[in-house]
């Protein structure tokens, strides 16, 4: 049986955060078509998931998992998602990293990071090193067909009648 | 179209992620682990911190291999961006504001990274989070003058020595108790800097490493040609 209880506490309205960071992160790397903003887009969908991770440790009343912190005998979040975390950013640190670095390279070598015009040039390029015309756009004609098409010539009944 | 699409995309994974919020027992894990951990860890390791604990004491091959993955993510960046020609332009350094800021903020940076490396077993931090504040203590200086750039063959002995440290005391401990990495030492008092067997020196390796590591990493990102005219 699932129900919604209303969770207005601090830690519901961090638990509605984290998975409106996730959202948004979704978001922002379906709709963006600039390659950087992805990239933050991701970013922020890994910070979102990381808060979700941490939450599920979280016991109500209880205080940090350090050893003389807070009263004594008073129980402790879980710290076995944390340490995960801890894992989880230095892998997402990696990946930004990875990921700033291959931008840059891009950058370097098309001076564009918006999806679409990424796309032309490197087309472009793809056709100038095998050699072959570059390809027009995807809603061009094949062949050499007029453009517009002309529609077909069709006498009217009285112009017929006054030919013959 | 392609809009209506996604916002009905995240519009169901958020409806899904609060689908599973719902059915969890929120506030009340329920796993065995985490509770075994919290029972043990101190009475064992004679450490304050226990998240660094488990970090470097219990998962410690875990934290080789983040350490193994983070070396891969630098290596391979800086292969991306490859190698900076001698002639190329740079940026700019920093202006006035910025250079006395930095002239400030640099001693209390070091301070605070060496602080929280060493006191990782006891207050919060540890290896990680002082070797990045320690990186971006340096990066603030590359930030103030990109001529200087770093010294990579020093901050390269570094990091393979502090990496080596690390899986040295692996082997310690493989030989002398039959476990990788199980803690060594006596475990002290708890509170005492001097507590809580290898995980100090453990704790010192990895933020030597994480620190070198990643300021190579971001003196290669900023070292990056800027693109031809």
């Amino acid at each position: 049986m699932i129900e919604f209880s209303p969770m207005i506490s601090v830690e519901g309205v961090i638990y509605a955060g984290a998975i409106g960071l996730v959202a948004i992160g979704a978001l922002g790397l379906v709709l963006c078509s600039h390659l950087f903003r992805m990239l933050l887009a991701l970013e922020i969908a890994e910070s979102g998931a990381n808060l979700l991770l941490v939450l599920t440790g979280f016991r109500g009343d209880s205080v940090a998992p350090i050893i003389g912190y807070g009263p004594a005998g008073a129980p402790m979040v879980d710290p076995l998602p944390q340490v995960l975390v801890l894992t989880a950013i230095v892998i997402g640190v990696g990946v930004q990293a990875m990921a700033a670095s291959m931008l840059i390279r891009i950058y370097r070598t098309y001076g564009t990071l918006e999806m679409a015009e990424l796309r032309r040039r490197m087309e472009l390029d793809t056709a100038a090193a095998a050699g072959i015309p570059a390809p027009t756009s995807a809603q061009a004609p094949a062949g050499g067909r007029p453009l517009p098409p002309v529609p077909a010539f069709r006498p009217t009944h009285a112009a017929r009648v006054r030919e013959s | 179209m392609r809009n209506i699409a996604s916002l009905m995309f995240t519009g169901g994974l958020v409806f899904l992620l609060l689908v599973i919020g719902a059915q969890l027992a929120f506030g009340h894990p329920g796993m065995q682990v985490g509770a075994e951990y919290l029972r043990v860890a101190g009475p064992e390791l004679g450490a304050a911190n226990l998240v660094t604990a488990i970090l470097a004491g219990y998962r410690g091959f875990d934290t080789l291999g983040e350490l193994s993955i983070l070396f891969a993510a630098a290596t391979a960046a800086s292969l991306v961006l490859g190698h900076r020609r001698s002639d190329a332009r740079r940026d700019p350094t920093g202006g006035l504001i910025l250079r006395a800021g930095v002239e400030l903020l640099f001693p209390l940076l070091v301070v605070v990274g060496v602080f929280v490396v060493l006191h990782g077993h006891l207050t919060p931090g540890g290896g990680f989070q002082g070797g990045v504040v320690l990186a971006a203590a340096f990066f603030l200086v590359m930030l103030v003058d990109p001529a200087r750039g770093l010294n990579h063959a020093l901050i390269g002995w570094i990091e393979g020595l502090a990496g080596a440290a690390y899986i040295l005391i692996g082997i310690w401990a493989l030989v002398a108790k039959g476990d990788f990495l199980a803690v060594m030492l006596p475990t002290g008092v708890m509170g005492n800097i001097l507590s809580a067997g290898t995980l100090p020196l453990l704790s010192v390796s990895i933020g030597l490493k994480v620190g070198s590591e990643l300021a190579g990493l971001m003196a290669n990102l900023s070292d990056a040609e800027a693109r031809d005219q």
